[in-house]
């Protein structure tokens, strides 16, 4: 389907050397899209997945290992994409991280951890990414927020905070970067069987499976589908949307 | 640098007058250089010079002379 090619378009994903990130790399490698594959620390796995993508898929990839809970890692790894490629058309804002506390004993060091990963993160990536998207007339941004940010869950007061500001700042920013060509979406996964959820316990797990209408997990690969779309061009006149993957999840 | 090139992204990115006096020229002193402008004029400069400025750096241009100071901070020569 022409409308889903990607050919000439970089993309950055955060956090993409495994999980819905690495799915989603793949996903737009294939539909032939430079991909910039993003590690936190680990530069040299960041670079095996790079290799992979363009052994895969006949694609040029990349590597960078950029930490988003670090503003200033993530301004120099913007100088750097400007320096290798001089543009940017998708961004997509995966990485994040799962920590859970029940009210009365959330630390301080966790709402800290949390908020500069999945929310501080994005935002200083969007407004990096912005400005280079901005130079060739747009781009797509798209956010991984939660169904725990748009409903809230027991014990993740702090990560559905987290989540919750991530639908607000792609809805702010849809708006203010319309004019610029540049959408914002964000997609709002369920249960999705990934390692970050494997660490949840049996029975809670269990509990969360029999709320879920379809009656199973996702995969990271449905997710992915749904990245893949918001970024290219079936989703042109789309923006400032949060996309539920969840199977029909009630929380 | 030349000078030059950086008051003619100046002029065509903010529409000034053809008479500017440079020394005094800041941002939100004149019309044409509201807060709107300003980010137009930051991605003029960054494709014109082949830069990509920090934030600190856009927050920081409040003049042309400070724009001048921040592309030698980016190796642009003055």
């Amino acid at each position: 389907m022409t409308g889903l090619r990607l050919d000439g378009r970089v993309a950055l994903v955060t956090g993409s050397t495994r999980g819905i990130g690495w799915c989603t790399a793949r996903a737009l490698a294939a539909h032939g899209a430079t991909v910039i594959v993003n590690s936190r620390a680990d530069a040299e796995a960041a670079k095996a997945r790079a290799a992979e993508l363009t052994e895969a898929h006949c694609v040029p990839a990349d590597a960078l290992a950029c930490d988003a809970a670090d503003p200033e890692q993530i301004r120099e790894a913007y100088r750097r994409i400007f320096g290798t490629h001089r543009r940017l058309d998708i961004l997509v804002n995966n990485a994040g991280i799962l920590e859970d506390a029940l009210i009365g004993m959330i630390s301080d060091d966790l709402v800290e951890r949390v908020l500069r990963v999945n929310t501080f993160g994005p935002l200083h990536h969007l407004q990096a990414a912005a400005r280079l998207m901005r130079r060739h007339g747009g781009g797509a941004i798209v956010n991984l927020t939660s169904i725990i940010g748009t409903h809230g869950n027991v014990g993740q007061a702090v990560y559905g905070s987290a989540k919750a500001a991530v639908v607000g700042l792609t809805r702010s920013a849809a708006k203010e970067l319309a004019p610029h060509g540049i959408r914002v979406n964000a997609v709002a996964p369920g249960l999705i069987d990934t390692d970050m959820t494997r660490g949840i316990p049996p029975e809670r797990y269990r509990e969360l499976v029999d709320g879920i209408g379809m009656g199973r997990v996702g995969t990271p690969e449905q997710v992915a589908n749904a990245v893949l779309f918001l970024a290219g061009d079936l989703a042109a006149y789309i923006t400032g949307q949060v996309l539920g993957v969840d199977g029909g999840m009630r929380i | 640098m030349a000078v030059d090139k950086l008051q003619t992204v100046f002029s065509e990115t903010l529409g000034l007058p053809a008479e500017v006096d440079w020394s005094a020229l800041a941002y939100r002193k004149v019309p044409e250089w509201d807060s709107v402008a300003h980010m137009q004029l930051v991605g003029e400069i960054e494709e014109a010079f082949g830069v990509m400025l920090d934030t600190a750096d856009v927050l920081g241009m409040s003049s042309f002379a400070a724009a001048r100071d921040i592309l030698s901070k980016h190796g642009v020569a003055a």
